[in-house]
């Protein structure tokens, strides 16, 4: 990847220019997960909470272990720590490489032979 | 059922915890149609912003011409949540206005139960792009008409020959702020959705 540089008379930030702290400084210049595929709506939750050991986490890290102590999907992560879904995919790998965190991956379509999900949704919808 | 673990991810488990199901709708239609409207009426928080960066590969798709100076671009995302149940979660998730950005559409289209078709009769010509998409696609999907104040009121049926859309698709009025009518829009949409799912079902076993 090429550096890119802006020039200098662009270093004007206002609230249009995004995060002040760029995505890519978040995951250090990473652009994929170590691990994992992490869907829109794969949840996670926090397995456990993290210790003196756990070197190298950022304060982004420790603020999705906190949050995900309800479980919420990536895109709720992602919305609540407002940073970019593939910023928030390369920090749920770390996490999850070190399992602080367990990642529950939707299936991609619902099964032939299954449709009870239908139903399940549309009464849970009736009942709400 | 329906959910894997991911890798080295399940050996802290709670034994007889339930397994999560989250499971997603989408909200298509034009601009200023009512989507983040509708998404915000139905869901039990006010609506969610994620953003995708524009990465380098889709740039290269994506015409930037005139903005060279511009590496990237954010495609914003307005979803909800309704919680059915501890383990089941639906989604909607309103899809970004900017048609080009297909491979944000092909992301969210992913495992979808279905799609809903916002339209405004005095903007018809607006949702053409979803219905093509999803109708290439084999997304299930039904046309929500947002009754609008002040636009005449079409038949329904003059509504599916406007878009020339397939009799099987359902047609229905909606009023995008009421929870109820949104509601009845997802339950009709996944109802649509499951019958789709059956003849396809019957059809692959026969």
């Amino acid at each position: 990847m090429t550096e890119y540089e802006e020039p200098p008379e662009v270093h004007w930030v206002d609230e249009h220019a995004g995060p002040v702290v760029r995505p890519y400084a978040v995951t250090r210049g990473r652009a994929r997960p170590v691990t994992g595929k992490f869907d829109l709506i794969s949840q996670v939750s926090t397995v456990r909470t993290v210790s003196a050991r756990d070197v190298g986490l950022g304060p982004e890290h420790l603020a999705i272990v906190a949050l995900c102590r309800r479980r919420l999907s990536v895109a709720e992560v992602a919305a609540h720590l407002d940073l970019p879904l593939g910023t928030i995919r390369v920090l749920l790998g770390d996490l999850l490489e070190r399992r602080l965190v367990r990642v529950y991956e939707p299936r991609p379509t619902p099964v032939l032979t299954d449709d009870s999900i239908f139903e399940q949704v549309i009464n849970g919808l009736r009942a709400l | 059922m329906g959910y894997a673990h991911s890798d080295g991810a399940d050996q802290a488990g709670t034994p007889g915890e339930p397994m999560p199901t989250a499971v997603k709708i989408l909200i298509a239609g034009g601009f200023g149609v009512g989507k983040t409207t509708m998404v915000g009426a139905v869901s039990e928080t006010r609506p969610l912003r994620t953003e995708e960066l524009l990465t380098e590969e889709g740039v290269s798709v994506d015409d930037l011409s005139g903005v060279e100076a511009k590496t990237t671009t954010t495609v914003a995302m307005d979803f909800g949540r309704i919680s059915i149940n501890d383990e089941l979660v639906l989604y909607l998730f309103g899809t970004p206005g900017q048609d080009r950005f297909w491979f944000v559409w092909d992301e969210l289209a992913l495992g979808a139960l279905g799609a809903v078709v916002l339209a405004d009769t005095r903007r018809l010509a607006d949702c053409f792009p979803s219905v093509d998409y999803f109708e290439k696609h084999g997304t299930p999907f039904i046309v929500a008409v947002n009754c609008f104040e002040g636009a005449r009121q079409y038949q329904l049926d003059e509504v599916t020959q406007a878009l020339s859309l397939d009799p099987g698709v359902p047609v229905m009025l909606c009023d995008a702020r009421k929870r109820e009518s949104g509601k009845e829009v997802l339950i009709a949409v996944l109802e649509h959705a499951m019958r789709s799912h059956r003849a396809m079902s019957a059809a692959s076993a026969g």
